[in-house]
């Protein structure tokens, strides 16, 4: 499941968006991103298949089959991607972040690819330290570093507002990488208070970053709500939710040791802080995108329907409060289990709107395209 | 100061007269709409001109590069040169969902603009024209808007 969440949800849609952001953004060209994109996505999806029904059948051999998907595709990308953010004469945090990001993947990957022939050949590794330090990669060194570097941007695009503090954004990306590096660093040491020690600053760094987010959106100019404004405001929630409850955690191990607050963080990271961030950046972008692609088809502006026209607002914001339902629902089961069914359901209801509302966006986009081509044909 | 810094204070200045219309025709405060609405108009048409015919001819006479990135941004100007008169058209009809329809795209639009140019043609326009009077001309076109 948690991987389907990751790769199948989240890591689709965050190299998709970074062939989007690299131009924008740092003026980065990645080499020939059609085939890029092409060769990435059938592995990915291809790997993350394999992987989810090795751990699920308990199956060694697709456990192996998928290593190589991942490690061709991710490590193709991460090339791609490294040289048009190495060779950028662009500056700034945010290509720092996105730089310090893709190193973050790259960790990741390996570290996976690592553990999975570790459990298919029942080799001898720490498997619990190495799922904790490739967690901690996958969802710190990499997504949320992706992540707050790409917000630097599209929190004050989007919405209007100051510009984040330079302090925050001189600080943060380093501070996180240097957390995530000394997380690791429990492969080596076997030490009770170390953990404790990387993961309260961790915590307040989270609680610091999406603080200053929620600010920003209360100060902002632009006073429209949208489902965009509104998902990142319900990920920052979730942020500070897991960050306070984690300090709890930590700081008194008779919580700690209970077995259900990792999957109430879990809860939190990956539906909470991710798939609600991911939802909100996608129900702006591919709207945009669909704009982008029919004006350059060569009709008159006027006959190109402008972005609104693309997903209905009343499907974008009904989804939105059904996955805040589902989460709600989600924490709740941590604690009671008799709602867990009901929790999956919504939850699986929700993803599934959010994919028929993306569905329908590409629909809406084709149809525009053969109306835009026929009056052409006409005229 | 860097040539280009009247040109991004201005982008704020634009921002904020983009969010008082969008909110005003949002609520249905078409008199606050039309007057916000005109004034942006005539601060992105002027930012947009000073552009074309002050920073990008000199950007390119200094460099020669003429097909490059001030060709890219000449051709976004034109594209929300076109949102901003489905705008005027929708106020004119005092359709709030057109408005909001354009102004959502318009936003997008000059706001990946910006991105670019001030992340990348600005310095650029910095490096190269650091030695000439851009800059005071600039200043002194914003200011006469």
């Amino acid at each position: 499941m948690t991987h389907l969440i990751a790769l199948g949800f989240m890591l689709q849609g965050m190299c998709g968006a970074l062939f989007q952001f690299i131009p924008v953004a740092v003026g980065g060209n990645v080499w020939r991103p059609k085939l890029v994109a092409n060769t990435v996505q059938p592995l990915l999806l291809l790997g993350t298949l394999l992987l989810v029904a090795g751990l699920s059948y308990s199956r060694p051999e697709l456990l192996s089959a998928a290593v190589p998907m991942f490690l061709l595709g991710l490590g193709g990308f991460v090339v791609a991607v490294a040289m048009a953010l190495w060779r950028t004469p662009a500056t700034g945090m945010t290509l720092w972040a996105m730089r310090m990001a893709i190193g973050g993947l790259a960790m990741t990957v390996l570290l996976g690819s690592l553990l999975a022939e570790a459990v298919a050949h029942g080799l001898s590794l720490p498997i619990i330290e190495l799922t904790n330090v490739h967690l901690a990669w996958g969802m710190g060194g990499w997504a949320l570093m992706l992540l707050a570097g790409v917000s630097y941007h599209v929190v004050p695009m989007f919405q209007l507002t100051k510009p984040y503090p330079d302090w925050l954004t001189r600080w943060f990306g380093p501070a996180l990488l240097l957390l995530v590096i000394a997380w690791s660093s429990q492969l080596f040491f076997d030490s009770t208070w170390l953990p404790v020690a990387i993961a309260i600053p961790l915590l307040v760094i989270l609680s610091v970053y999406a603080g200053a987010t929620l600010w920003l959106q209360y100060t902002r100019r632009r006073k429209i709500h949208d489902a965009t404004s509104l998902y990142f405001r319900v990920a920052m929630l979730s942020m500070l939710t897991f960050s306070f409850s984690g300090a709890v955690f930590f700081l008194f191990p008779t919580f700690g040791v209970d077995p259900r607050f990792a999957v109430w963080l879990g809860v939190l990271a990956f539906a909470g802080v991710f798939v609600s961030a991911i939802s909100g950046m996608m129900y702006k972008i591919v709207p945009f995108l669909n704009w982008l692609h029919l004006q350059r088809l060569g009709a008159p502006m006027s006959a190109v329907p402008n972005m609104k026209k693309m997903i209905p607002a009343e499907a974008m914001t009904g989804q939105l409060r059904l996955h805040v339902l589902a989460l709600c629902l989600l924490l709740a089961a941590v604690w009671q289990p008799n709602l867990a069914r009901l929790a999956g359901v919504a939850f699986a209801a929700s993803c599934a709107w959010l994919g028929w509302n993306l569905i329908g966006a590409i629909r809406n986009y084709q149809k525009f395209r053969d109306q835009i081509r026929a009056n052409a044909l006409h005229h | 100061m860097p040539v280009t810094d009247p040109l991004f204070q201005h982008h704020k200045h634009c921002d904020e007269i983009f969010a008082s219309a969008e909110e005003a025709c949002a609520n249905g405060d078409w008199t606050e709409g039309d007057e916000a609405f005109a004034r942006l108009f005539n601060q992105l048409e002027t930012h947009f001109t000073s552009e074309e015919e002050v920073l990008f001819p000199a950007f390119e006479s200094e460099t020669g590069m003429t097909s490059g990135p001030t060709e890219v941004m000449r051709g976004e100007h034109r594209q929300m040169r076109d949102l901003l008169a489905q705008m005027k058209d929708a106020l004119a009809a005092r359709d709030s969902d057109a408005f909001g329809g354009a102004a959502e795209t318009l936003l997008i639009l000059m706001q990946q603009h910006n991105m670019k140019e001030e992340n990348i043609l600005y310095p650029m326009c910095d490096n190269a024209l650091g030695a000439t009077s851009v800059g005071a001309t600039l200043v002194e076109r914003l200011k006469a808007s």
